[in-house]
């Protein structure tokens, strides 16, 4: 017995549409452990109309890489909830969940985070519309990188 | 096979450490560090340094996945552990033979071997290195069995703990199954594993440590001992090489039990092998094996000259021993204080904050691993070790002498420290005098509270 790409993506939806958290699956030598990902994050970007942000005592420190700044003002960015490989597609050759233009709600998956054949999604975190893909497929990303950035809708 | 590049799993004074050591090698370091580490030290002295997760430990590095993961994602050839976190996590060490990458320590089954304490102890009989009179109980009667064959008073030590972590000492017989009884559970709780064993309680003990290094194929050499006996709760504060006034042939004794214990385990890697000295019986015993390297290896390379993690290196990279027994020196007399960011006045709580203004010490025979710069933050998540000062000397008391300058010259602002508590204990006659038991600064903070009392009252 064995499981295509296919019934994994499916198996993948399945968890997507339940109410749970986590999937363990072992079937004849096959072992397959899904999780949710925590929702990404999501930091809005100061319009540059506001104040400067006052820093705080307890503020974080950045983020270790620089994502390129944005092309406009306003977008919400999706962080990685962890560090590990980024994936844009359900599986190769697939089409990615999203694309430049794409609209998502909060709980859409915007794409997956390999850690050690662990796959982790990632949803947008912010109803609105992709602007900016940053980071790229099968590229390592670390913990509260910029993935993407989304134009927010009421 | 050549290591070129290593990720360093850990942080703080460690990781600067390490990273120093790769440099002079010329091997390319990344940091793998948690959100709260972005701007320390070690991360400005890496060359490249990722973010593994969220300040808390068990977010970032505490988990052996992510770290795998960040290793093959930043094509790091080995994982240089440090100590603490999962240094001697079985796990790490296994995914990373399971992954092709190199850990640089001691094989999982080694880990294994010395982390279950009971499982140690038979392999220090085995081997036949002393222990102290004791062993496995599993039930009341069987302690009571034991207990009377010994004699209180008695130590029950958790299987799972270590360290000073899960012992409680029994002074009559008649309150050992309720003392059993409460150790088990508390073992449980806290390790996950609830058997126990009983030993004879060293009343007047001294910690004594010796170095070694395996090629793992059965190879082993000692590098010296190490005497830590300074310790609250179980916590070291000062540690120095050799260790004073010991009785003669003693040295020569503990280094070959030490030698003998990783021999047969073919032990790969810097370990550490911790005795305790009974005064009173002039006897040692094996306590445990730390397979790591320790917090305090530094002044076993101020006597030896040999930087045990280019050795650990080496090791890993399959190159063996590149020392032999008679080229190991041992000169001098070194000492190390930990700086801690406690704070004596209020029973040694940790006050973590942010430095105002750190002045460290120099000179001859002076060195200083920290991470602690003017303006560092020392985050609440972790351990509150900042510095390190290490000094070398031709004699004990000129090293003495030369750590109450390299005190003198530290200052620290911003975070309350435990500088001025090392001076004042170096100036205690009886560690001047050298060779105290491990109830020396218990002694010694029940003196100065009663010394601060007559201070108020008069």
């Amino acid at each position: 017995m064995t499981l295509t790409a296919k019934d994994v993506a499916e198996i993948m939806r399945l968890l997507e549409e339940s109410s749970f958290d986590t999937l363990s699956l072992e079937m004849g030598g096959v072992k397959l452990n899904l999780q949710r990902g925590s929702a990404a994050p999501v930091r809005q970007a100061s319009a540059p109309a506001t104040a400067a942000p006052v820093p705080q005592a307890t503020a974080p420190p950045p983020p270790a890489q620089k994502a390129r700044p944005p092309s406009e003002a306003g977008l919400a960015e999706v962080a990685s909830p962890l560090l590990g490989i980024f994936y844009r597609a359900p599986k190769p050759g697939e089409p990615p969940f999203v694309e430049v233009g794409a609209k998502v709600e909060e709980d859409t998956v915007v794409g997956i985070i390999e850690v050690m054949k662990l796959m982790n999604t990632v949803r947008a975190g912010v109803k609105g519309q992709v602007a900016e893909i940053i980071a790229e497929n099968a590229a390592l990303v670390e913990y509260g990188e910029v993935l993407m950035r989304v134009r927010p809708v009421k | 096979m050549a290591i070129r590049r290593i990720l360093i799993a850990n942080r703080g004074e460690i990781a600067a450490r390490v990273i120093r050591t790769c440099k002079a090698l010329g091997i390319e370091t990344v940091l793998a560090a948690s959100q709260a580490d972005l701007d320390s030290l070690p991360a400005r002295l890496a060359d490249r340094t990722v973010c593994i997760g969220p300040a808390r430990p068990s977010d970032s590095y505490l988990r052996v996945e992510t770290i795998v993961q960040a290793a093959l994602g930043v094509k790091a050839d080995a994982i240089h552990p440090g100590y603490g976190f999962l240094s001697e996590r079985p796990a790490l060490a296994r995914v990373c033979e399971q992954e092709g990458v190199t850990f640089i320590g001691p094989t999982a089954a080694q880990i294994e071997a010395v982390g279950d304490k009971l499982r140690a102890r038979a392999e220090a009989e085995a081997s036949g290195v002393p222990t102290a009179p004791g062993g496995a109980v599993e039930t009341e009667h069987e302690a009571m069995l034991l207990g009377r064959e010994i004699g209180p008073p008695l130590l029950i030590k958790a299987v799972g703990g270590g360290g000073g972590r899960g012992m409680k000492r029994v002074d009559r017989l008649e309150h050992l199954p309720e003392a059993m009884r409460m150790a088990a559970a508390e073992a449980g709780a806290a390790f996950g594993d609830t058997r126990v064993y009983l030993e004879r309680f060293v009343a007047r003990g001294r910690h004594v440590e010796v170095q070694i290094l395996g090629d793992g194929n059965g190879r082993v050499i000692h590098l010296g001992e190490r005497d830590c006996s300074v310790q609250r709760r179980y916590q070291k504060l000062i540690e120095e090489t050799p260790a004073p006034l010991l009785p003669p042939n003693f040295r020569e004794n503990i280094h070959a039990a030490a030698v003998k214990f990783t021999e047969r385990l073919s032990y790969r890697s810097a370990g550490t092998v911790e005795f305790l000295v009974d005064v009173d019986r002039g006897a040692f015993y094996f306590l445990e094996m730390n397979a790591r390297i320790q917090v305090e290896h530094p002044v076993t390379e101020a006597v030896t000259g040999i930087d045990l993690v280019a050795e650990q290196i080496a090791v890993a990279d399959g190159r063996g021993l590149r020392l032999k027994q008679h080229d190991v020196p041992a000169k001098g007399c070194a000492i190390e204080c930990r700086i801690n960011a406690e704070d004596p006045a209020r029973d040694f709580h940790p006050s973590p904050g942010t430095v105002r203004r750190a002045a460290w010490p120099a000179g001859e025979g002076v060195r200083v691993d920290t991470h602690v710069f003017s303006g560092a933050r020392i985050p609440p998540f972790y351990d509150s070790l900042m510095a390190k000062i290490i000094v070398h000397a031709a004699d004990r008391p000129s090293a003495l002498e030369r750590m109450r300058r390299a005190l003198a010259e530290t200052h620290v602002d911003g975070v309350a420290t435990n500088l001025a508590f090392h001076t004042e204990v170096l100036g205690d006659p009886e560690f001047a005098r050298g060779g105290v038991d491990t109830g020396f600064l218990a002694r010694f903070l029940d003196r100065r509270a009663a010394q601060q009392q007559v201070a108020t009252n008069g």
